[in-house]
């Protein structure tokens, strides 16, 4: 399972990294949302991979940590991905407005010579 | 002011006796910093300055300021400086002292450029704060290698240790660093140019600041150390031969100044030299000489200042050449600005008179076998020639001679109050100088106790020693002075600004040319060398700079990957990770010429990362990522008919370069995806972390936080805060966007409607019994009305998301998405148009609200003594419902909803707004043609 998850993980950074460094803007956002979903594969992962444990306690047993997966990754991921939303979409309107004020959607603002 | 003046007169008794005023307040106690404030008798003594003269020079203010300059910009810079000042003399710690020195030069800069629209103001500002902020970047680090030695940045501990400071191999590069901010600020030769540039601020704050205050931090600093640094060789040469050069240079520029204030900046100049040779001395009864010239100087030179002022402001003009005769036009004004001047060329029966006969006397003492120390007393009589002449010039020039011809303004008395703090500091300087004992004396022998503890000397404030060499001293300097100018007069009257043969030696100059090159052909060259307009070359070295320091670890140290095991991999799961690597490559490879192919490729990685969510344990990030991925496709779809159109003529670039570009791009893309891959892999099969802080989190979280679901009570309770800064940002990022997206103004070749929405509508327009718009809308009607008849449900999944959130999977943010998704939906179902008229969303006021619940609800436990966002939580039995976990984190939580709801739907909205853009423009056009047929 690890093993699929970090070929997974890298894959997208792959892509996302190669989408980076192209010349036009949608690409780089596209290649951003690619890295992010990595970065919070990596980060989620920290907490060892765990299948039927989510973080909810019972009321009235025993609390035993070892048999929960690990919170702390997933608080963290969770406010990522908001924050990871947010910013996609500040760069989405950066983008459009770029584009609007430069007539092309070059990471430049200009067609290269 | 009057009252910090009232404030500081009264905490006199508390000092006389020698006692030292403490407060402390922690601040960052593991590094030795703290907010101590301290008040002995000297920073008493210079605290009665800045707050006596300060509430002088606000009151002169008031009648100098011009009603069409912005006063309260004024008065507040000088305000916050006369704070920044206070607070350095109080300090009692030495990082605290370098911070409000350095706000000093701050408010000074501020004060300088005050008339910004004035290029000499801003050229004189910036300046200042170069020399100046050097000068205090220089004593932070001389102050730090103090606290390094002392071990302490105690003030008080740094006194006590004045054998170990000067005995320690680091004493010099410290003292170097030291004198470097202490010489920069108080003006002295080499970095005395800045002050006379600094001529350009309104005369209140050349008086106050370059007169009383900011250019005595210097020697307030020398002698708040000098117990402790002084008594060495280096001390006395580096400040003996800066202080002897300033006092003479000084002197010798002023008096071929033409600007009444250029000439009283460089005598300014001057007697901080006189001030810094004082100290440089070494002996305890030069530095009582140089605390009483501190004191005198700040009278009479503050004064000079103001009426320099007054004369500027009514007769127009500062230039010496022009003004003459003044005296029948304002006789007060004159005869006060002739005992102040008489004060600074030390004539007898005034303070000016007592400080200088004790540098004299001084001068003329034994302190160390070195041609600098047997110049002193010819330089001294020199300077105080010159300080002579000066003096006479200014007096002469402006106020006798002949009536004034061609001045701007017919000169007159200032209204009286404006003249008022002139006449006390006058009085002030008449007082002191003919009964210095009864009326500074106490006062003065309390500041040189506080400095000089047990090595104060014996010294007498009376007027007349009997014919001493001093005295014949003093005689020389006036007789000669007198000559001097009598000499020049003619000369003086016609002659260019600056002195004869120095006028090309000047600093300033060399400030200038220094600057030319360091900020400009430098950095030109520079950014030439190394920078780059262009992005990707940048995020290139970015990436490669992480992908080098990712494997740095693996290069270092021996670490050695255990083979991947094929066994335990679940064949559905390789499969659905099969289809998301397709997905990522896809998205990577269409992404250019297809964009929406692209976009619903990353959708599916995001799908199948959600899918993993669920299937390891973490239903409440599945949630969120469902959420905001339709939001996010959603929003990309919008912002996609903003973008280009393809290009017919697709270039591919084949040539060589940009072929080898491309395969240094994807080997580039191929090793940071095998790295993340190995340490992925490496980390998620290394043993569990057993001892970590989610033991805490997971134990606590029922009996403290009152949620069984953990990751909820560690957003909303133990990590509050975190989140509170979060959705701060979100709540910014969406005001931005929108911000953004109101002037926003589209591409000329996207600002057409799209090819389909206009055949729609042709086809609307050839059948007259149909409206615009309702193919679009048949075409939706189905699912329009499942999406209509959806939003109560979906509300109701959002209450129901937001109130289990704390027991079960669920939460504020999850909430708050689907119900912006609800809305959204909305906007699909009737069209942008449509919903607009008929339902009024205010996001701005949900992010507000939000914003201000979440605050409230954190200040609330202020309120049971508890810090801010302590929770509170218990149940509630409500009818029907059952038992509700209600805690006060609840209410956060809600602030969180309602302000991811505002953030996402203003996000949205305003971008989805923008498609009725090109139909407004369209109608209104359409209009026009209609009126014009």
């Amino acid at each position: 399972m690890e093993l699929i998850l970090s070929l997974g993980i890298g894959v997208l950074v792959g892509s996302g990294v190669w989408l980076l460094l192209r010349p036009r803007t949608f690409q780089v956002i596209i290649g951003l949302g690619l890295i992010s979903y990595a970065v919070n594969l990596f980060i989620f992962s920290m907490g060892r991979l765990v299948a039927d444990k989510p973080p909810v306690t019972q009321a009235g047993t025993r609390i035993d940590p070892a048999m929960l997966a690990d919170p702390v990754p997933q608080a963290l991921v969770l406010t990522a991905i908001v924050i990871g939303f947010a910013t996609t979409a500040l760069f989405l309107v950066i983008l459009l407005a770029t584009r609007g004020l430069t007539g092309t959607d070059h990471v430049d603002g200009r067609e290269p010579d | 002011m009057f009252a910090a003046f009232a404030i500081v007169a009264i905490l006199y008794p508390f000092i006389s006796e020698g006692e030292v005023l403490r407060s402390d307040i922690e601040w960052l106690p593991a590094q030795g910093l703290n907010f101590t404030l301290r008040m002995d008798g000297f920073a008493w003594m210079f605290s009665m300055l800045i707050t006596g003269i300060g509430f002088l020079v606000v009151l002169y203010a008031r009648y100098y300021m011009s009603p069409r300059d912005p006063v309260p910009r004024f008065f507040s810079f000088l305000l916050a400086f006369a704070g920044a000042m206070q607070g350095m003399v109080i300090a009692g710690n030495l990082i605290l002292l370098a911070i409000f020195w350095e706000l000093t030069s701050i408010f000074s800069f501020l004060l300088i450029g005050y008339w910004h629209h004035n290029a000499a103001a801003r050229e004189g500002a910036r300046m200042s704060l170069i020399i100046t902020g050097t000068g205090g970047l220089c004593l932070l680090a001389g102050l730090i290698l103090t606290g390094y030695i002392v071990g302490s940045y105690d003030l008080d501990s740094v006194l006590a240790a004045g054998n170990a400071i000067r005995e320690h191999e680091l004493y010099v590069p410290t003292l170097a660093l030291i004198l470097l901010g202490a010489l920069t600020k108080s003006a002295q030769f080499p970095f005395h140019f800045w002050l006379p540039n600094a001529m350009a601020a309104p005369t209140p704050v050349s008086a106050y600041l370059h007169s009383a205050t900011m250019v005595k931090a210097g020697v307030f600093l020398l002698t708040r150390l000098w117990p402790v640094l002084s008594g060495t060789d280096e001390w006395f040469f580096i400040l003996g031969l800066a202080g002897m050069s300033t006092l003479l240079l000084g002197a010798y520029f002023a008096i071929f100044q033409r600007d009444l204030k250029g000439l009283l900046a460089y005598s300014t100049i001057s007697h901080l030299g006189l001030i810094t040779t004082l100290l440089s001395l070494g002996s305890p009864l030069a530095a009582v000489a140089a605390i009483f010239h501190m004191v005198n100087h700040a009278t009479f030179k503050a004064s000079l200042f103001m009426a320099a002022g007054i004369i500027d402001h009514e007769a127009g003009t500062r230039d010496m050449r022009k003004l003459s005769g003044l005296f029948s036009y304002m006789p007060i004004t004159a005869t006060l600005a002739m005992v102040a001047s008489a004060a600074m060329a030390g004539v007898p029966l005034l303070n000016g008179f007592l400080s200088k006969e004790m540098f004299f006397a001084e001068t003329l003492g034994q302190h160390s076998s070195s041609m600098l120390d047997e110049m002193l007393p010819y330089v001294a009589t020199i300077a105080g020639a010159f300080a002579v002449t000066y003096s006479v010039r200014f007096i002469h020039t402006v106020f006798f001679g002949p009536k004034p011809q061609e001045l701007p303004g017919e000169p007159h008395e200032p209204p009286h109050w404006m003249r008022l703090p002139i006449e006390f500091l006058v009085l002030a300087c008449l007082i002191v100088g003919i009964i210095p004992g009864m009326t500074i004396g106490p006062y003065l022998h309390t500041a040189v106790t506080s400095v000089l503890g047990d090595r104060t000397p014996q010294y007498s404030l009376a007027i007349w020693h009997g014919i001493s060499t001093p005295l014949i001293m003093s005689m020389i300097a006036f007789i000669s002075g007198i000559l001097l100018y009598l000499i020049l007069k003619n000369y003086l009257a016609r002659c260019e600004d600056g002195p004869p043969g120095l006028n090309r030696l000047k600093g300033q100059h060399i400030f200038d040319r220094m600057l030319v090159t360091l900020s400009w052909r430098w950095a030109r060259w520079l950014e030439e060398s190394f920078g780059t307009h262009r992005l990707q070359p940048q995020l290139f070295l970015v990436i490669l700079i992480a992908l080098i320091a990712g494997c740095w670890p693996f290069i270092t140290t021996d670490s050695s990957f255990a083979l991947p095991s094929l066994t335990g991999i679940d064949p559905v799961f390789a499969l659905l990770w099969g289809t998301g690597m397709a997905c990522a490559l896809g998205a990577a490879y269409q992404a250019k010429y297809h964009r929406l192919a692209a976009l619903i490729l990353m959708g599916g990685a995001g799908l199948i990362t959600c899918i993993t969510f669920v299937w390891f344990s973490a239903p409440d990030l599945a949630v969120t990522q469902l959420l905001v991925e339709i939001v996010t496709t959603v929003l990309i779809l919008l912002g996609l008919r903003w973008l280009p159109k393809r290009v017919e003529k697709i270039d591919i670039a084949s040539t060589l370069t940009a072929k080898a570009r491309r395969l240094r791009d994807l080997i580039l893309a191929i090793s940071c995806g095998s790295g993340m891959m190995l340490i992925a892999y490496h980390a998620m099969t290394s043993a569990p972390l057993h001892d970590s802080i989610a033991r805490f989190f997971v134990e606590q979280a029922y009996p403290e936080g009152g949620g069984h679901n953990v990751v909820n009570v560690i957003l909303v309770d133990f990590r509050g805060f975190d989140t509170f800064g979060e959705i701060t940002v979100l709540g910014i990022v969406a005001l931005t966007v929108y911000a953004l997206l109101r002037r926003f103004r589209p591409a000329p070749d996207s600002i057409d409607i799209p090819e389909q929405q206009r055949r729609q509508n042709a086809f609307d327009d050839d059948h007259p019994e149909r409206n615009i718009g309702e193919t679009v809308h048949d075409y939706l009607l189905v699912p329009s009305v499942i999406m209509q008849w959806m939003f109560p449900f979906i509300i109701l999944l959002a209450v129901y998301l937001f109130l289990r959130g704390h027991d079960l999977p669920g939460g504020g943010f999850a909430a708050g998405i689907t119900l912006a998704i609800g809305l959204l939906l909305q906007y699909l179902a009737s069209g942008t148009r449509q919903i607009e008229d008929r339902l009024h969303i205010m996001p701005i006021r949900w992010i507000g609200f939000g914003l201000l619940l979440a605050a409230l609800t954190g200040m609330g436990s202020w309120l049971s003594g508890f810090p801010f966002l302590t929770t509170y939580s218990t149940y509630l039995e409500i009818p029907l419902i059952g038992q509700l976990p209600v805690a006060t984190a609840l209410f956060f939580d809600l602030g969180v909803l309602l302000l991811v709801v505002g953030a996402t739907a203003l996000m949205l909205l305003a971008i989805a707004h923008q498609s009725t853009r090109s139909y407004r423009t369209r109608t209104t056009e359409s209009a026009k043609t209609g009126e014009e047929t």
